[in-house]
């Protein structure tokens, strides 16, 4: 099993046509034959994309999200459009019923993002993202910007903030042997479709997932609310055993770091705290971010 | 980016904030006629940089008993000799650092009676992913302070963004401020106006503190503080005149160029890394065996290798650093790509430093294929532990 997607699951992209769009999608296909089903972009509707990598591999390109859905059958979509169009992307996938939209564009302006947020409420849809690396279950189902090459399957189940450092987990994952369920990137804006939570309740609800791997950085009280709800989980007899890190334990206060989440203000969101929180829930939590496979694997020996 | 306070009152007031009268000066000479064109008697002398506590900070090259960064002025004499005391000198004020800011501008306003100082902030509330008043009757200090204290007294208003500000939510603030009166009716004003500025201009964070009740039951912006969502830039070419790059460190301006997120350390090892958590996580592990980083740098995702080149001049500029830690685990980011920038830039600007590079994902083989043929001095790693490990011992050796 896993979680959010498998084998079965059939993904339209918007933004297709794009240079990142094209490069992911290649590499998508490429990847155990992710269901790739098609394009959306209105301006070129009816034309046909056709992977650099396989000649064989093409795509068609339709004018909304709504006509992609109907055709194929997708109950995915990945969002490569630029941050000027981004959220009207992502709110096209909503009004278009896609249960699950993920959005990798990095750099959409905060506020657009509470215009989506708000119309997630009540929707048939789960928005991933934005800026984020997207959602990889091994050997079924590639969704994003994830390096495939890392991955094998496996019992971890893997969340995180931050892109890179999810490959960290997963590639640290694989050389240890245990392999993963479904990794997930959250994204590192901070408002977002989907917070650590979400995507704990899915790990523990999931029987393949053994163990989880939860990654988080500097910024926000998500991972603080992720101990609580963990704490109140074992509570009622649901636990897992899982191992953490949390990125910017010296980052000075006051400073963002790269993205708009990664910001310790008011005295809030320090990696101190959150480490604190994530060991009072049971979670291991690494010191250092290339161990973080290891302090998994040495946590499941006992 | 961030605004001076004259640039963000001037903003609020275009929206219809209540705002004093006030003169923004560069020089001395201009402080006399700027005084004479408020209204008195009553004036305030306001240092202008993009840092707060100015109140209570001290200029560096005047005596400890000299008065701080914001002034009361009775004369319009008074105006002038404060104006020449303040214009030049460098206020270190608790947000600062030691090295404190050069005063370039100063702010002339007409004085207000004040009978309460109340603070009114805006901010995206990342909790409920809405925009949020944040309000308390504890205005004119430190909110910080307010919020590790006395964290009651802080109440937080979430806005509907389809409804905006409604009538309940001015009710909630209002109660909040306990308004009443000409000071209430002000607020069911003032409040929309500082949503849709906010809303308008794309702020990520507007601070009135103080938001004050004049003596004469009605409400003023005495202080405001703007920043905005960097990320909307490319909507607001017009706000970028408001921009002041001398309140800028010189290597993140270069960095924001190149569309690089840069931040200056105190530390000796340079990094280049892609992705902002594998950034910290870069510096974490340096510290963790015993170093400090020099920088935070994100190349974020598509990098270019003209990106990678700026990236690694801007690092190698810097005469504190003494090694160069470059971390890529490449998802939408190739480490072809990275090969080839790192290449360019030591062809072009030298390489005086142990450089260490660690690749992995996407187009990794070709990566370090493009490394090991290049001739170049570089310590390749194998995993970041391994790297942190390299670059630390190497920087120790050097010195």
């Amino acid at each position: 099993m896993s979680i959010l997607v498998n084998k079965d699951t059939k993904v339209l992209v918007q933004g297709l046509t794009g240079k990142t769009g094209t490069f992911h999608t290649e590499q998508a296909l490429a990847y155990y034959g992710t269901q790739m089903v098609g394009g959306v972009n209105p301006k070129k509707a009816g034309e046909t994309w056709t992977s650099g990598l396989d000649a064989s591999a093409s795509l068609p390109v339709y004018a909304s999200v709504a006509e992609g859905k109907e055709r194929t059958g997708a109950n995915a979509s990945v969002v490569y459009v630029p941050p000027p169009g981004a959220a009207a992307a992502i709110i096209e996938a909503i009004d278009a019923e896609i249960p699950l939209i993920v959005c990798i564009t990095e750099g959409i302006p905060v506020l657009d993002m509470v215009r989506v947020k708000a119309r997630l409420e009540n929707s048939k849809s789960r928005l991933l993202g934005p800026n984020c690396p997207g959602v990889l279950t091994p050997e079924e189902c590639k969704i994003g910007i994830m390096p495939g090459s890392i991955f094998s399957k496996g019992s971890v189940g893997i969340v995180s903030r931050s892109g890179t450092l999810t490959y960290e987990a997963v590639f640290q994952t694989t050389n240890e042997g245990l392999g993963q369920t479904t990794a997930v990137g959250i994204g590192g804006d901070p408002v977002k479709g989907t917070e650590i939570i979400d995507i704990l309740e899915m790990f523990l609800a999931d029987d393949a997932t053994k163990s989880i791997v939860m990654i988080g950085e500097i910024g926000g009280s998500a991972e603080e609310d992720a101990a609580q709800f963990l704490i109140d989980e074992a509570k009622r007899g649901r636990k897992k055993p899982m191992a953490g890190f949390i990125a910017g334990l010296t980052a000075p206060p006051g400073r963002t770091m790269g993205h708009a989440g990664a910001v310790i203000s008011g005295g809030k969101g320090g990696a101190e705290d959150k480490i604190a929180a994530m060991e009072a829930a049971g979670i291991r939590v690494s010191k250092s971010p290339a161990r973080i496979g290891r302090t998994l694997a040495e946590l499941l020996k006992g | 980016m961030n605004i001076h306070e004259h640039q963000a009152k001037e903003l609020l007031k275009s929206y219809g904030a209540p705002v004093a009268a006030g003169v923004a000066i560069f020089s001395a000479d201009e402080a006399a006629a700027a005084a004479k064109s408020l209204p008195g008697p009553l004036y305030v002398v306001k240092s202008q940089i993009h840092a707060g506590g100015r109140g209570k900070g001290k200029f560096k090259e005047l005596g400890p008993d000299a008065k701080g960064g914001v002034r009361l002025a009775k004369t319009i004499d008074e105006v002038v000799a404060f104006s020449k005391e303040m214009l030049g000198n460098t206020l270190v004020t608790k947000q600062t650092g030691p090295a404190g800011k050069q005063v370039n501008r100063l702010y002339i306003e007409d004085g207000a009676d004040i009978a309460r100082e109340l603070y009114c902030s805006l901010l995206v509330n990342r909790d409920s992913g809405r925009v949020s008043f944040v309000v308390s009757t504890e205005g004119g200090m430190d909110i910080e302070a307010v919020a590790e204290e006395t964290p009651d007294k802080i109440i937080s208003v979430d806005i509907d963004p389809t409804a905006g500000v409604t009538e309940a939510d001015v009710a909630k603030i209002a109660a909040a401020l306990a308004l009443d009166g000409d000071a209430k009716a002000d607020a069911a004003k003032l409040m929309p106006i500082l949503y849709k500025a906010f809303v308008d201009t794309d702020m990520s964070m507007l601070e009135v503190n103080p938001l004050i009740v004049m003596t004469d039951g009605h409400l003023r912006v005495l202080d405001a503080k703007v920043s905005f969502d960097n990320n909307a830039a490319f909507r607001h070419e017009d706000l970028k005149a408001l921009r002041d790059l001398s309140e800028e460190d010189a290597k993140e301006i270069e960095a924001s160029k190149f569309d690089l997120a840069y931040v200056a350390l105190d530390g000796n090892i340079g990094c280049m890394v892609n992705g902002a958590g594998l950034a910290m996580s870069t510096m974490d592990i340096i510290k963790l065996y015993g170093a400090e980083p020099a920088n935070f740098l994100d190349v974020g995702g598509g990098a270019t290798t003209e990106k990678v080149t700026a990236a690694f001049k801007i690092i190698t500029a810097d005469p504190a650093v003494k090694g160069i830690l470059v971390n890529i685990f490449g998802g939408i980011m190739r480490c072809d790509v990275i090969a080839e920038g790192v290449i360019a830039a030591v062809k072009e600007v030298g390489l005086e430093v142990p450089l260490v590079v660690r690749l992995e994902g996407t187009r990794v083989k070709e990566g370090k294929a493009i490394l090991d043929q290049s001739g170049l001095n570089v310590i390749s790693a194998d995993d970041l532990d391994d790297a942190a490990q390299k670059i630390v011992a190497a920087v120790k050796s050097a010195a």
